[in-house]
């Protein structure tokens, strides 16, 4: 299964098709293999391999190497990967993310529930335990695989792409990634996603976009959930959607309640004119390679 | 938390490195960081002690370069200093900042045996 990767921490597992999970620790003595054949290189083989291969025994043969390799180049590559096969397949990924209890996962199977007549719809989804909200999608009866993170406060490219190879999605089709309930570090990990969606509830203060920047700044759309709380709140939407303009000017803010579905029809109408794009790109027609020449 | 991944990552780099530009034991090892590369230096430094035990960078020394980030202001059409992404342009107070760089997070070099 990870034949291509090394497969790094211990504490991640995915679920299998019908929701049995795997382990992915097994590689672990592999890498620790690994490492201690360096060790074992290095103490009897790399002496005099210093500037202008000097033979001194004893002497430090200490150096300077170049590195400049971006420390996320790793995840990125894995995330080039998924979306070479996003693209591939024609499938939209959306990476949805929020801090805890924002009502993501009401959100998605309100999504689901009222689509999935109209698309091929699946999902991934991230929490650091229990498979609850996986079980929660698939009694609408679309298909969906569990990460648990195990430590990790996000999903990253790699994970993906082993979730990808068990559950399959169909060519085409529409794939949420429901992203570890944080608003902090998935920011920073790239899945291959073609967009992040951020959702911040209106129970939440209007400055949280501005309290955690980085997200509202890498997200391209923001759902502010829960409206029909409104008139219970103090809650300045005008102020808010300042906020996350000021954050990043170009990011879209749609308002929704996935409780009574007002405000939902643009959120769908955004996910279809997305993937008509997907769909666009994987399939350039004549007249679109003529315009690209 | 996710000093911990990254951490975890410039171990895969290093390892990688130590392979292909054959070195053995690392004794340093420099970071460049942006202000907005949303990494807490004080967890970095304590998570990449735990995470090199053991490996061929165990006890190397972990040194930080902070960069700059490059704010330009489009009312003023002239670059200023921004410390955050939301921060209005000191001189106008426009929020028309364009932000450039900042948020790198790269190993610059590191000093082998």
């Amino acid at each position: 299964m990870c034949s291509v990767c090394g497969c790094g921490e211990g504490q991640v597992k995915i679920e299998n098709k019908d929701g049995h999970t795997h382990n992915h620790s097994h590689d672990h003595d592999h890498h620790h293999h690994d490492h201690d054949h360096h060790h074992h290189e290095g103490e009897h083989h790399h002496y005099g391999h210093g500037p202008a291969h000097a033979h001194a025994p004893g002497l430090s043969q200490s150096r300077m190497v170049q590195i400049e390799t971006d420390i996320m180049a790793k995840n990125n590559e894995y995330a080039a990967a998924n979306r070479q096969f996003f693209a591939e397949q024609g499938i939209l990924a959306l990476n949805l993310v929020s801090s805890p209890g924002s009502g993501k996962t009401t959100l998605l199977t309100k999504t689901i529930d009222d689509l999935k007549g109209e698309l091929d719809l699946s999902v991934i989804e991230g929490d650091q335990q229990t498979s609850n909200d996986a079980e929660r999608i698939r009694q609408t009866g679309v298909p969906a695989i569990q990460i648990n993170t195990g430590k990790g406060c996000h999903l990253d490219g790699h994970m993906v792409g082993h979730a990808l190879e068990t559950l399959a999605p169909p060519k085409a089709s529409v794939l949420f990634i429901e992203n570890v309930g944080n608003l902090v570090c998935p920011a920073s990990f790239d899945l291959g996603e073609a967009h992040k969606v951020a959702i911040l509830s209106v129970t939440e203060g209007e400055d949280k976009p501005i309290k955690y920047p980085d997200m509202f700044y890498a997200a391209d759309l923001m759902l502010l959930n829960k409206i029909d709380l409104l008139p219970y709140l103090n809650f300045d939407m005008e102020k808010c959607i300042e906020y996350a303009k000021r954050v990043n000017p170009k990011i879209k803010v749609l308002q929704v309640s996935a409780t009574t579905g007002e405000g939902m029809e643009s959120w769908y109408q955004w996910t279809k004119a997305n993937r008509e794009i997907t769909l666009i790109n994987q399939n350039p027609t004549e007249s679109n390679r003529e315009s690209n020449r | 938390m996710h000093e911990m991944s990254i951490c975890e990552g410039i171990l895969q780099v290093i390892e990688d490195q130590a392979v292909k530009q054959q070195f053995s034991t690392v004794k340093r090892v420099r970071l460049e960081i942006g202000p907005l590369a949303g990494v807490e230096l004080e967890a970095l430094h304590f998570s990449y002690d735990v995470v090199v035990r053991g490996s061929i960078a165990d006890g190397s020394e972990l040194e930080v370069i902070s960069l700059p980030v490059n704010g330009w202001c489009m009312p003023c059409a002239k670059p200023v200093a921004v410390n955050q992404r939301y921060d209005a342009c000191p001189e106008c107070g426009s929020y028309q900042v364009e932000i450039n760089g900042g948020d790198e997070l790269r190993i610059k070099d590191m000093e082998v045996n």
